[in-house]
């Protein structure tokens, strides 16, 4: 799964894109999150309040409920600063 | 039609782009925001805009596509621009064109407030005291919001 950083996500992150293989039973946004915030520092640092993180699906905007899976894009970041 | 660059943009060029040959064009209305040199009370040195390509270029269709479906328009232009800009770099133009003004104006700005919130953009201030991010005002949200309609759910 291709995973996009942007804006403080990013930068707490390190890195702006990622591969990686979803672990069995990760097949929300939430639930990625989640895993993802026990990957290092920067992770957790990247999402500690988890509730402001904004999300995207295959470049739409989703709810941290939306269903994921192998091969979708998904984007993280924090709200959007656009205009 | 969208654009999302990195280089300038000439208002007069795209106003005159848009109005030549089409005499049915009774209102314009335009916004054009800028880099600010002082955030809070600190003066910004640069402004990066970083954005995720790909998916700017579909939400700003997708809110082009939303404001002729809410407003009798003859033409739609949005330029967004990313990179580094300085203070008083124009970073987004939004031009309506309508019979009438009330249609150019009210999309205008309803546009423009949606972009805020909706349009995958982040920015970075450089200051003395080091980079920070931009964080999202709530007054923003209420902005948009207010044209959330309530038939949309």
């Amino acid at each position: 799964m291709q995973i996009l950083y942007f804006g403080w996500v990013r930068s707490r992150i390190g890195h702006g894109k990622e591969e990686l293989k979803l672990p069995a039973g990760i097949d929300t946004v939430a639930g990625l999150i989640h895993w993802l915030k026990s990957r290092g520092d920067g992770y957790a640092h990247a999402f500690v309040d988890s509730d402001v993180i904004r999300a995207a699906v295959n470049q739409e905007i989703a709810p941290h409920n939306t269903a994921i899976a192998e091969g979708d894009e998904v984007a993280l970041f924090p709200p959007m600063t656009g205009g | 039609m969208i654009r999302v660059q990195g280089e300038d943009f000439d208002i007069g060029v795209e106003i005159a782009r848009m109005t030549e040959g089409n005499t049915e064009i009774g209102a314009l209305a335009s916004f054009v925001g800028l880099v600010r040199d002082y955030a809070g009370d600190e003066a910004i040195t640069s402004m990066t805009l970083e954005h995720y390509p790909g998916m700017t270029e579909k939400q700003l269709e997708r809110l082009e596509a939303e404001a002729r479906k809410r407003w009798d328009l003859q033409d739609v232009l949005i330029i967004h621009r990313y990179g580094k800009l300085m203070p008083g770099d124009r970073i987004v133009l939004v031009v309506t064109a309508s019979p009438h003004r009330g249609a150019s104006l009210e999309s205008c700005q309803f546009l423009i407030d949606w972009l805020k919130t909706n349009a995958p953009f982040w920015k970075l201030e450089d200051m003395d005291s080091g980079a920070k991010w931009v964080e999202s005002r709530q007054e923003d949200f209420v902005a948009a919001d207010r044209w959330v309609r309530v038939t949309d759910g």
